[in-house]
């Protein structure tokens, strides 16, 4: 199995996510992350969802995908010519004893707090999702009370635009 | 039997086959009702026939409805019934079928009928009232989410908030249901949005950035399927119910006369090639014929025009057409290698696809010689020769089941609609009437609903009022929509059904004597045992005509009896033996070599061990 990024942009319409989760479940296909916002245009949404299948399950994928009526364009992102990240918000921890360790490792890892208390500090971070689990590897140690993620968003490199020809 | 006689029915105040095509609306915007709009909307584009059942929040629509001149409305008894009769109507005829009805248990009821049509992608739009905008998601009477829960057994669906989004909305669900790959469309519009004033205007713009479907093929795929089958040795193919939508019969016979090469036709694609074309093997799949089965099997190239590879046609799919080459046409580009990997896939309409491949065989021949099929075809004959479509009588003197459907087919000929429930009388239905022409076939063949022959034979009769519509269903099929023949016999619907009972779900009881050691589980209906219900004089109690047969020499006298009703639905008990199987059969998770062509004989197997 391998992992693949799919932005596909769709009609900002209600209920265009559930056609879109309703049509993964039912195909018994596995989405890993998925992430879904607003366009430059406001007629136009994008998810970017990341699933992880094999390149002839992945072709079922973006066919049945590109099916549904809401659905405008479909773009698969290669890991090496687009920008990934993922936020990551995380309670850790962090009485005097050990608090300079942890404002370390958030410096380590660019990532900043965002809130704090006595007891705790609350850590933003961005990036892929390796480098998150390496900065959550970091902090675990400490105790990590709370965290919540979202689901990976992705841009192509480069000046070329995927939502410029998919509107007219 | 019960002799026909005169009942005084009510004249429908119109006749769907004289009424003028509806002029073009004029475009100028006019005051109107969400409701009216949705009326004006349904005539402009050209809806002749509603099938549905008024309720709460669709009753502001019913209003205008009563006033249309152009819209015929036929009042339904179940809505499940107003679906089948939408997917009947629309099979026969090729247009969209229209089904309405109410929110909550009425949308719900027709939730089956949906699913059949997606599945067979019949070209359907459902119209439903929903609870007013306010009311919705505060679990109010008869409120239902109508499109989240046909979201999986649709092709599309809209709920309208806006009453002047109607037009547009109607529009957009025609075409999506007719074009492309056809299907349902659901329209749901909340009782208040078809109670408040907007604009009318006609034609609306349509906006559907995300819906393209692709018609015409491309090149350089069409000449390399054209090489592939001049070149094969043991080419077939393998036309599904896709050649229909596609009104691609005539293109078909082309091509088939052109190249020589056998052809079968699915479930679905009965009548797309006469039965009495040299090159017709008939049906593949579950209880295909041996020669149709056999060829697939055996082919070295399949040419596949608007099929799916369905599991019922292809068996256990590790082992089906093993040594073949795969050229893969079809209209949906998400069915092409979905099941089995195109070697030449092909998106686009099959009338397009099918006459640009007539005109490539040509210049494929120039470059590469024409195939020799000769071997090919001395092979398929043997198949023929020696394993015909044939049954038995049954031992016990009964009446048998397939001698039945043989002479209606007989009898009422090509040009007469057949429609069938499902089980073993759809499977002999589909096997031993001789379909000489397109749309004379119509069955459920994806979802497999029982219950599916009378309302769909209904609504053919509406499309096709010149037609000759037989039903042919089981005991256990009509006994869950047979309440439609009170709509037939009041709206002049003088569809006629033949009931092949045997007294018990005629399949189940097959699987349970082939694969259940004989255990006759919760199968016997009991319709011989008690004659509950007593089908003739339930026909009579429905308005229509009943009449029982039991023996063999009375067959050819009570069917031509019933051709001869034309002003009443006809209803005919055949009381038939209950062990008759449905031969051939590929058993379920079986690979196709092992067919069987009766209990204990298997052709292909066999041959490959001697």
């Amino acid at each position: 199995m391998s992992r693949h990024t799919l932005s596909v942009l769709v009609e900002n319409v209600p209920g265009v996510l559930a056609r879109v989760s309703g049509l993964f479940s039912r195909r018994s296909f596995n989405i890993e992350s998925l992430a879904v916002g607003p366009t430059e245009h406001p007629e136009i949404s994008r998810m970017t969802i990341v699933v992880s299948v094999e390149e002839q399950p992945l072709e079922q994928v973006t066919k049945q995908l590109n099916k549904l009526v809401n659905v405008i364009k479909i773009v698969e992102l290669d890991p090496g010519s687009s920008v990934q990240r993922e936020l990551l918000l995380v309670k850790v921890r962090a009485d005097a004893s050990v608090r300079s360790q942890v404002l370390e490792t958030v410096q380590l890892f660019r990532a900043k707090v965002v809130d704090a208390s006595p007891e705790a500090l609350t850590i933003e971070a961005t990036g892929d999702s390796d480098k998150l689990d390496a900065l959550l590897r970091m902090l675990e140690p400490y105790g990590v009370r709370e965290m919540v993620q979202s689901g990976m968003v992705a841009i192509g490199r480069g000046a070329r635009s995927i939502t410029a020809t998919a509107v007219r | 039997m019960t002799s026909a006689k005169t009942r005084q029915n009510p004249t429908p105040e119109t006749s769907s086959g004289q009424r003028p095509k509806p002029a073009p609306p004029n475009g100028a915007p006019v005051r109107a009702t969400g409701a009216q709009a949705l009326v004006r909307s349904l005539e402009a584009v050209g809806c002749e026939v509603v099938f549905g059942i008024p309720g709460g929040t669709i009753l502001p629509t019913y209003d205008p409805l009563l006033d249309s001149t152009r819209v015929r409305h036929v009042l339904v008894r179940h809505e499940q019934a107003a679906g089948h009769a939408a997917t009947g109507y629309a099979q026969v005829t090729g247009r969209t079928g229209v089904c309405m009805a109410t929110s909550g248990p009425g949308a719900t009821n027709l939730v089956t009928a949906l699913a059949d049509a997606h599945m067979d992608s019949v070209p359907v739009v459902a119209v439903t009232g929903q609870q007013s905008t306010g009311l919705i998601g505060t679990d109010a009477f008869q409120e239902a989410d109508i499109c989240g829960i046909t979201l999986p057994v649709t092709k599309h669906n809209f709920l309208v908030t806006d009453p002047a989004e109607i037009p547009r909305t109607i529009a957009e669900a025609f075409y999506i249901a007719s074009s492309g790959r056809p299907g349902p469309v659901l329209v749901d519009i909340p009782k208040d949005v078809q109670q408040l004033t907007t604009s009318f205007s006609w034609p609306p713009e349509q906006r559907l950035p995300g819906y393209r479907p692709v018609g015409k093929p491309h090149g350089k795929q069409i000449r390399e399927a054209a090489r592939l089958m001049t070149t094969a040795r043991r080419p077939v193919f393998y036309v599904g119910g896709g050649v229909l939508k596609a009104e691609a019969s005539a293109e078909l016979a082309q091509l088939v006369d052109r190249t020589g090469i056998p052809v079968v036709t699915t479930l679905m694609a009965r009548g797309a090639l006469p039965d009495s074309h040299p090159s017709h093997l008939g049906m593949p799949g579950m209880h295909g014929t041996v020669p149709a089965v056999a060829a697939m099997q055996r082919a070295d190239l399949l040419i596949a025009l608007g099929a799916r590879f369905d599991d019922r046609v292809t068996g256990q799919l590790s082992g089906f057409a093993p040594e073949a080459k795969v050229v893969h046409a079809d209209i949906d580009p998400a069915e092409i290698s979905k099941n089995r990997v195109a070697d030449v896939p092909i998106v686009g309409d099959c009338k397009e696809v099918i006459a640009e491949l007539t005109e490539a065989v040509d210049q494929a021949e120039s470059e590469y010689g024409s195939g020799d099929l000769t071997e090919w075809w001395e092979q398929l004959s043997g198949w023929r020769e020696r394993f015909p479509l044939g049954y038995d009588w049954p031992s016990d003197g009964t009446l048998s089941p397939e001698y039945v459907i043989e002479r209606i087919g007989q009898l009422a000929g090509p040009e007469a609609v057949y429609t069938a429930g499902v089980g073993q009388h759809q499977m002999w239905a589909a096997q031993f009437i001789n379909y000489q022409r397109p749309r004379s076939w119509l069955n459920s063949g994806g979802l497999g609903t029982m219950g599916y022959a009378v309302p769909a034979a209904m609504g053919a009769k509406a499309g096709a009022p010149d037609r000759q519509v037989w039903a042919i269903d089981g005991d256990g099929c009509f006994q869950m929509t047979n309440q439609e023949l009170a709509t037939c016999a009041i709206e002049r619907l003088p569809i006629k059904v033949a009931v092949i009972n045997n007294g018990n779900l005629g399949m189940v009881r097959q699987w349970q004597n082939l694969f259940y050691a004989e255990r006759y589980s919760h199968s016997d209906l009991g319709t011989h045992r008690h004659r509950i219900p007593d089908f003739s004089l339930l026909a009579e109690a429905l308005g229509g005509v009943g009449m029982r047969c039991e023996s063999a020499s009375d067959v050819d006298s009570v069917i031509e009896r019933a051709m001869e009703i034309d002003d009443q639905p006809v209803v005919i008990d055949f009381v038939v033996g209950k062990d008759a199987q449905v031969w051939p059969m590929v058993a379920a998770g079986t690979g196709n070599d092992e067919i069987m062509a009766a209990r204990g004989i298997r052709p292909l197997f066999d041959d490959d061990e001697g």
